[in-house]
């Protein structure tokens, strides 16, 4: 039973690593983008929302199993 | 599952508020938990734990997350329908107001990412956006509060948070799915099997390769939608729950607990908009693609 919560911290301990990564590159591209062009921070901001939802995606389904498997599976 | 008696544990607790009230036929000859054995040709009911879920297979009904959903529906239209009535072109006040700004958000964000020609496409968004964003709201309402009520009323299990449901998500999913297919056929025709058998490689000897690669990308659009909505709302609410759990502690664990739930339902908030937010857009992303004739 030991090796289910191993599994669930790879998961998400993996899935972490990747979304952090991702979302660190598409904030420093828009403080990037923002410096070089401040009218379309506001828009620039949006977008970034919207990518970080999308890259969250794996890595939170990976934490929503993980945590299924912690709770309810190994009891 | 405890016993009846036993007192509860940490454990009972977070499993009893991760289960769905279920309803659904028990095989003949099944042992429920207060000892009675299903009589011949099964029989109707709400299952009372989690053998008793494994047992009713696949035809059972999460009722609590189809009442929750269908109601919130309702409650969407309904407003939705009184505002519109009442529009007019006098400067608006309130909540016609704010349904206006919410319509005018939802059309430009179509038409900005919208390159086809269908009438559909607006109020689909409008109603996606809206609707999630209503089912994934009632997971900021605290853990405990209507599941008590409804154990009072004398229901056992209630998730209030329709979109913590796999199948209400997925459901939505593959209903985006179906129009993309019925769309992508209606609008391309045979376009739509030459552009499933010809990408990337353009040759006629390459066609199982080509449909093996274009399936899988089309399976993951609907897959990724439906589990990434339900994937963000059931590790918030686990969470939610996580937290209440810890008010059990002790009185020490009040402060701390209140303030943490209060913290993370704040942070839950934006993350409730995004994903209502990202399920509409890549909707019309979607559909977009299934709409281009080149």
């Amino acid at each position: 039973m030991e090796m289910i919560y191993i599994a669930a911290a790879i998961m998400m301990g993996l899935g972490g690593m990747g979304a952090a990564i991702g979302v660190g590159i598409l904030g420093g591209k828009l403080i990037e983008g923002s410096a070089r062009q401040p009218e379309l921070a506001s828009r620039l901001q949006g977008t970034f929302f919207l990518g970080a939802g999308l890259v969250d995606a794996i890595p939170i389904i990976g934490v929503g199993i993980a945590m299924y498997l912690i709770f309810v599976v190994a009891g | 599952m405890a016993a009846a008696g036993q007192e509860q544990t940490v454990s009972d607790y977070i499993v009893h508020h991760l289960t769905n009230l279920t309803y659904g036929k028990l095989p003949e000859g099944f042992e429920r938990y207060d000892g009675e054995t299903v009589a011949a040709g099964g029989q109707w009911t709400f299952a009372h734990g989690a053998d008793e879920i494994a047992a009713m297979g696949f035809n059972a009904i999460h009722v609590d997350s189809l009442g929750w959903s269908i109601g919130l529906g309702v409650i969407f239209c309904a407003l939705f329908r009184w505002v519109a009535v009442r529009a007019s072109a006098d400067t608006p006040s309130g909540l016609i107001n704010f349904v206006e700004m919410v319509v005018e958000f939802i059309d430009t964000q179509v038409k900005d990412t919208f390159h086809g020609n269908n009438k559909l496409i607006a109020p689909l968004s409008l109603t996606i956006f809206v609707w999630v964003f209503l089912m994934n709201l009632m997971d900021l309402i605290p853990v405990d509060v209507v599941p008590e009520l409804m154990l009072m009323a004398g229901v056992e299990y209630q998730k209030i948070v329709p979109s913590t449901d796999p199948n209400i998500t997925m459901g939505m999913a593959i209903g985006v799915f179906a129009l993309m297919l019925f769309y992508s056929i209606k609008v391309k025709g045979f376009g739509f099997v030459k552009e499933l058998t010809m990408n990337p490689f353009n040759h006629w000897a390459f066609i199982p390769v080509n449909l093996f690669m274009e399936v899988v990308g089309l399976l993951a659009k609907p897959f990724s939608l439906g589990l990434r909505l339900f994937g963000n709302m059931y590790a918030g609410e686990m969470i939610f729950i996580l937290i209440a759990a810890l008010f059990s502690a002790g009185i020490v664990w009040l402060l701390p607990a209140a303030l943490l739930q209060i913290g993370w339902a704040i942070f839950h908030i934006l993350v409730i908009t995004l994903q209502a937010f990202i399920f509409m857009v890549l909707t019309i992303v979607y559909l977009s693609m299934a709409h281009e004739d080149h």
